[in-house]
């Protein structure tokens, strides 16, 4: 470990450089298991997370979208050492989780906003307290601590003289999250992992809150992960989009190309299922039907095949590996029909897209 | 044919005690039986508070609350004891915003939604549970019988917002109250909900009062849709004459705002300015600091309501000009 450990009270300092990935994920896996009944010992697991990998670059932004209960914010909570690993590597700067580099060396370098902004927030303190308390757990005097917070405050549009003393149920859902991003600025991460942090936000707020996180990066040369439900918006923030699918990764990509072509069924059907904006052509048929299988007794061979309308018997038996979507090593999908000894009757067909449309 | 269900007249609710504040002022507000309002908003500017009010769970200490709310013929405000609590879940529920303010950390699913089934109809421990594990089918969480004694905790946020939809409408409420339901979803699943809601919204005859700050998602759901600002509606009409014709220079705003296709790494058009403190109650348009047509009057006192329609209003001094389409603003000028 570098020396400077413990007396940069502000960030973990860049160690990799600019060409070290910040966070390279290898195979993370996490199960939970489940309980039946009072007396009868844990049987199976939930496979939250699922040999699951990928890696954030420094000063990207990855969008991460997924159906609800597919392992994103188990992802997430992986990622700032919330939740242990049950297998794989967590690569944080080059340093390895558990080998080179510690816990806490890791919290000082990851924050993370959380969905429910309201269970993430102590009812006893006011939102200026809240935001000043890890700073000064961390050694920053308690004035400078304060004039952050209230500094803090400003920027994520909350009027420090008319908010600042207030607590959390004081608030309304939109200006609680907003405390909760100011929040995590104030610690000086290296990374910021947002799990639908704007979703309670009004669209006007939200638009604020989007301009603040892209100039906050560029002072600070962030790095973002960005969990979200809202297409638009992953869209507008990401610049690479991960699609996860029960536990597993299904695509990744940039987003332009992602945009283009979405490689993965199941990709196709969660993008066709945004909500229609004429109100004389509502949606009428959900894109995707079907239960959300198991997680604890996932379908074998490709995890979506259950519903997937592309599905023949291959899929029923074979995992589909992950390749590139024509030929761009960025984009990937995991996917039968994109591998041309699959034996999957479309595969080597120019693309589901087409198909879709 | 028509037939209100809920009629809400001048209600105003103020918290008081460290510092006041004026969360809703002077709102009006009819709902027909078996038709879907969706009320859209600012953040802060008493949406969550207004169907609080309705279900009377606001903090009676600190609060004060004005004006009248008749449901079904109950007046709301005089509702006490056994009377309350049959209207709380029987006659109205509410999903809410917050997973952690519906849910019982310490009682599985099953348990709360059974216990809530009991409470209200009588029905035994046994019928109580069949009908929380049916609820959970028709919301479609997957392995309904396991998630029966699932706590809150260990279901992603989704699931917990399918299971509150669940819990809410298990005793068959005349009116859902809905804040922001579909915000943890994902799009097929949230499509899911939307589609569900509007199947038993027709099967109950129920009405629903739905919350978003997804135009999307207001469109899919509603027939009618109010836009609030500072504590109260400044407009309101069907949901295609919001979407296609907005007049108020708040909606304007709120509606270039929306990123539905802004340019990757462009600047997002927000409204400039924050909302008003309401710590004293309006007495002129509270949008005025903020809004691009403000004229002196604007200032002296509350705007007048503009009625072009039965069920079309626009609070603002610009009336019956906004409606004229000579006068008409462009969408980018009002976002300015
Ligand atoms: N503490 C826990 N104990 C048991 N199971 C859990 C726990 N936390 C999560 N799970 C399960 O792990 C799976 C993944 O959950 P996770 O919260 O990561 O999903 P998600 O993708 O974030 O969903 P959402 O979009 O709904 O928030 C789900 O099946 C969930 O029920
Ligand atoms: N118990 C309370 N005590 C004092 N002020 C409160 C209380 N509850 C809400 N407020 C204030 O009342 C106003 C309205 O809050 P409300 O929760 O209704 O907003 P909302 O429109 O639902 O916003 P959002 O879209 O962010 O959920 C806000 O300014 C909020 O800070
Ligand atoms: S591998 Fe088969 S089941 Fe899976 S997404 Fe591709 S076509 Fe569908
Ligand atoms: S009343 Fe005046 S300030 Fe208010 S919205 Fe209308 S034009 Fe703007
Ligand atoms: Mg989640
Ligand atoms: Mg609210």
């Amino acid at each position: 470990m570098t020396d400077q450990q413990g007396t940069d009270l502000n960030a973990s300092p860049d160690r990799g450089g600019p060409a070290q990935p910040l966070v390279i994920a290898r195979a993370l896996k996490r199960y939970f298991p489940i309980r039946k009944g009072l007396f009868g010992r844990g049987k199976g697991a939930v496979q939250a997370v699922d040999d699951v990998s990928f890696t954030v670059r420094k000063g990207e932004t990855l969008g991460i979208v997924g159906e609800s209960g597919c392992g994103k914010s188990t992802t997430a909570r992986l990622l700032v050492g919330l939740a242990d690993i049950d297998s794989g590597d967590l690569i944080f700067d080059g340093d390895k989780l558990g080998a080179t580099l510690t816990h806490r060396e890791l919290w000082a370098g990851v924050q993370m906003v959380f969905q429910d902004s309201y269970a993430s927030l102590n009812p006893r303190m006011t939102i200026e307290d809240t935001i000043a308390f890890g700073p000064k757990m961390r050694g920053v005097a308690a004035k400078q601590a304060h004039a952050a917070a209230r500094d803090l405050l400003a920027r994520v549009g909350l009027a420090p003289e008319r908010f600042a003393g207030r607590y959390p149920h004081e608030l309304s859902g939109g200006q609680r999250q907003r405390v909760n991003i100011a929040r995590a600025l104030a610690m000086r991460p290296r990374l910021i992992i947002l799990d639908e942090a704007v979703s309670a936000l009004d669209k006007s707020v939200e638009a604020q809150v989007l301009n603040l996180l892209a100039d906050l990066k560029a002072e600070f040369g962030l790095t973002y992960v960005f969990i979200s439900h809202d297409l638009n918006v992953v869209r507008f923030i990401s610049d690479r989009i991960m699609v996860m699918y029960l536990g597993e990764v299904v695509e990744i990509g940039p987003v332009e190309s992602l945009w283009k072509k979405r490689a993965h069924p199941y990709t196709a059907a969660l993008f066709a299922a945004m909500p229609s904006m004429d109100p004389d052509n509502r949606t009428e048929v959900p894109p995707l039907a079907g239960d959300p299988p198991n997680p604890i007794n996932p379908p074998s061979g490709c995890r979506f095949h259950t519903r997937c309308r592309f599905a023949e018997e291959v899929c029923a038996t074979m995992k589909p590996a992950a390749r590139p979507v024509d030929g761009e090593a960025a984009h990937m999908a995991a996917c039968h029909v994109l591998d041309p000894r699959s034996g999957h009757t479309m595969a080597g067909a120019p693309g589901l897209e087409t198909a879709d449309a | 044919m028509r037939e209100t269900l809920l009629e809400i007249s001048g209600l105003n609710v103020r918290f008081s005690g460290a510092r006041t504040v004026h969360a809703v002022n002077d709102l009006s507000l009819s709902l027909d039986t078996g038709e879907v309002l969706t009320i859209l908003g600012e953040s802060g500017s008493g949406k969550s508070v207004t169907l609080k009010a309705l279900l009377r769970l606001l903090p009676e200490k600190r609060t004060a609350i004005g004006g009248s709310m008749k449901l079904d013929g109950i007046d709301v405000m005089g509702l006490k004891g056994r009377a309350l609590s049959d209207y709380r879940g029987k006659t109205v529920s509410m999903i809410f915003q917050e997973p952690a303010l519906a849910l019982d950390p310490v009682y599985t699913i099953g348990d709360q939604i059974a216990e809530a089934v009991r409470r209200h109809t009588g029905a035994s421990r046994a019928q109580a549970m069949d009908v929380a594990l049916d609820m959970l089918k028709r919301v479609r969480i997957p392995s309904a019988e396991q998630r029966l004694r699932n706590y809150p905790h260990e279901m992603s946020g989704g699931m917990r917002q399918r299971a509150m939809v669940a819990l809410a409408l298990a005793c068959r409420p005349r009116l859902l109250l809905a804040d922001e339901p579909t915000t943890a979803l994902d799009a097929t699943v949230q499509i899911q909900v939307l589609l569900l809601l509007r199947e038993l919204q027709k099967e109950f005859g129920m009405s629903i009062i739905f919350v978003t700050h997804d135009i999307g998602v207001a469109v899919e759901i509603s027939d009618r849709i109010a836009v609030m600002y500072a504590g109260n509606i400044v407009e309101e009409g069907s949901a295609a004459e919001i979407i296609r014709d907005p007049r108020h220079p708040y909606t304007r705003g709120l509606l270039a705002a929306n990123l539905h296709d802004a340019e990757r790494g462009s600047r997002l058009e927000a409204i400039p300015g924050s909302p008003p403190p309401l710590a004293t109650k309006p007495d002129h348009c509270s949008f005025a600091p903020r809004c691009p047509h403000v004229t002196p009057a604007c200032l002296k006192a509350l705007p007048p309501v503009f009625r072009p329609g039965p069920r079309r209003r626009v609070a603002c001094v610009l009336g019956e000009r906004a409606f004229t389409t000579a006068q008409q603003v462009p969408v980018h000028e009002a976002a300015q």
